[in-house]
């Protein structure tokens, strides 16, 4: 589904991305594991198309190299992003926020019937639709990000940092999402500081360590080897 | 204050509504260009001047008040989309003074390029035979003009509203003017966005330079104290809220109407008072909201 090859990015003068390599699978959870400052957001930014200085190839879904290519046109491939701290609009209505995800999806026509899919499947949401969204919790801003990302109906999800500063009890709402959207076929590359939860998700993950991928393994593999947890990702 | 009746100070009321429309309509555009792209427009008088000259011009072609008045802000919204797209666009991410600059630059071009053409002496522009002479409103008799002025304006900013608050559309401009980046991030171009806001904040200018045209000398130089005026509304009324414009349009249009009724050599002093109070009691403006400028 995604490939990227020898993925570099910088920030003003800073290196950050410093050739990375990494495939996601159809249907595959794949999560992306490190230390605080080790680049994470970064390569999701960079795969995303909002860092401007940047080099590689990645292709999606079969697609030529769309390093260059603007974020809306990967949107539109299918590639769907929830960025770090929610970014949910804090002014507008839960249901405005949910109608923004689909403002450019060939999906506006059932804008209604979307909704009110996403209203099932996300209970916590559905008695809030009128809600303006500062007012709700973290976590449910949280669930609004992502339902919001999951409107239009994407290949493939990416997930900075979804766990942060959320209550355990939506944590595990979060995960179990993450799988039923598995088993329903969708892809999602996944960053997180919530290691174990990541791994016990992950079909596959990558440690990054200072812009370089250091180890690429399977979640079990991972989730058994304390000691690499231990070097790579001890906050 | 004697001989202030109470028809004086309601007729005096609605010269300063009338006042004040030319401020909203400027407001509004100088407030959308800034709330969404962060661009402070200095060249906004100037695009109300274009459009007041482009008004005596169709005017001279067409003799039809009503077709002028639809093509001007056409017109200047084109120009509006041309300057954006080609002059200002390759600015953005640079910070506020690029652009800033730019346009304090291609307002004196523009200016002069007024100049060259239709030359230093003022052009007329007549109110329409059915536009001219006076109503009774009850407390005596007002400007007919100035009425359609309140009525045009009411139109525009309704038009307005329902644009950014009921449909698609107006949700991104919404969203954008907050967060551009996840606007991006869900599909949308944003720069369609920025370019159609900017060519409608400059065709509402220039709709209000051709329908203050029979009232202010149509000059030159006219957008130099418009815009001065637009920029002490903006900042009462909040920088990037249309409420905020709309609200402060009137208000101030009020304050300057009263004043030259009760002391009149303070009138043209009393819109920065005003404009030093609230920023004393609320740096934001009224309707803005803190940290706009991140």
């Amino acid at each position: 589904m995604l490939n990227v090859e020898n993925l570099e990015s910088w920030y003003d003068r800073s290196y950050i991305v410093q050739g990375i390599s990494l495939r996601v699978g159809k249907g595959e959870i794949v999560s992306i594991i490190g230390r605080n400052g080790a680049g994470k957001t970064t390569t999701l930014r960079t795969i995303m198309g909002l860092v401007p200085k940047c080099k590689g190839v990645v292709t999606f879904d079969g697609s030529d190299n769309i390093i260059d290519e603007p974020t809306h046109t990967r949107f539109q491939r299918g590639l769907g992003f929830v960025p770090e701290e929610r970014r949910i609009v804090p002014a507008l209505t839960v249901r405005e926020n949910l109608r923004l995800g689909l403002v450019s999806s060939d999906l506006k026509s059932k804008e209604d019937e979307i909704i009110e899919e996403i209203a099932v499947s996300f209970p916590r949401l559905k008695e809030r639709l009128d809600q303006i969204a500062e007012t709700m919790s973290g976590g449910e801003q949280q669930m609004l990000a992502i339902a919001r990302a999951l409107a239009s109906d994407p290949k493939m999800i990416m997930l900075d940092e979804p766990s942060e500063g959320i209550m355990p009890v939506l944590v595990d709402e979060m995960f179990e999402l993450f799988v039923r959207l598995k088993e329903q076929g969708k892809t999602i590359l996944l960053v997180e500081q919530n290691v174990e939860r990541a791994l016990e998700v992950s079909d596959r993950a990558y440690i990054l360590d200072q812009g370089i991928i250091v180890r690429e393994s399977t979640g079990a593999d991972l989730l058994a080897d304390k000691e690499i947890q231990e070097k790579y990702c001890a906050v | 204050m004697n001989g202030i009746t109470l028809e004086l100070f309601v007729m005096q009321m609605f010269t300063g509504l009338a006042l004040g429309t030319v401020f909203v309509l400027m407001a509004v555009g100088l407030s959308l260009i800034f709330g969404l792209l962060t661009v402070v427009n200095f060249a906004h008088g100037a695009f109300y001047m274009v459009g007041a000259y482009v008004g005596v011009f169709l005017m001279g072609v067409t003799g039809n008040f009503w077709v002028s008045l639809v093509l001007v802000p056409i017109v200047v919204g084109t120009l509006g989309l041309v300057i954006e797209r080609f002059l200002v666009r390759p600015l953005y991410g640079r910070g506020i003074d690029y652009p800033l600059l730019l346009t304090f630059g291609l307002a004196l071009v523009l200016v002069e390029l007024v100049r060259i053409i239709f030359g230093l002496e003022g052009q007329s522009f007549d109110v329409p035979e059915v536009l001219s002479g006076a109503v009774n409103i009850g407390v005596g008799y007002f400007p007919l003009y100035r009425l359609f002025l309140i009525g045009v304006t009411s139109f525009i900013v309704f038009a307005l509203w329902l644009f950014i608050e009921k449909t698609s559309y107006g949700l991104i401009i919404r969203a954008g003017a907050r967060d551009p980046e996840i606007v991006r991030i869900l599909g949308v171009d944003i720069s369609k966005v920025w370019l159609i806001v900017f060519a409608i904040g400059t065709g509402v200018a220039g709709l209000a330079g051709v329908l203050a045209a029979p009232m202010r000398s149509v000059i030159p130089d006219m957008g130099s104290t418009v815009l001065v005026e637009a920029f002490v509304v903006t900042v009462v009324g909040g920088m990037g809220s249309l409420v905020g414009a709309v609200v402060a349009g009137m208000l101030v249009g009020v304050v300057v109407a009263m004043t030259s009724l009760f002391w009149p050599s303070l009138a043209d002093l009393s819109m920065f008072v005003l404009m030093a109070v609230v920023l004393l009691v609320r740096p934001q403006g009224l309707f803005g909201q803190k940290g706009l400028m991140g």
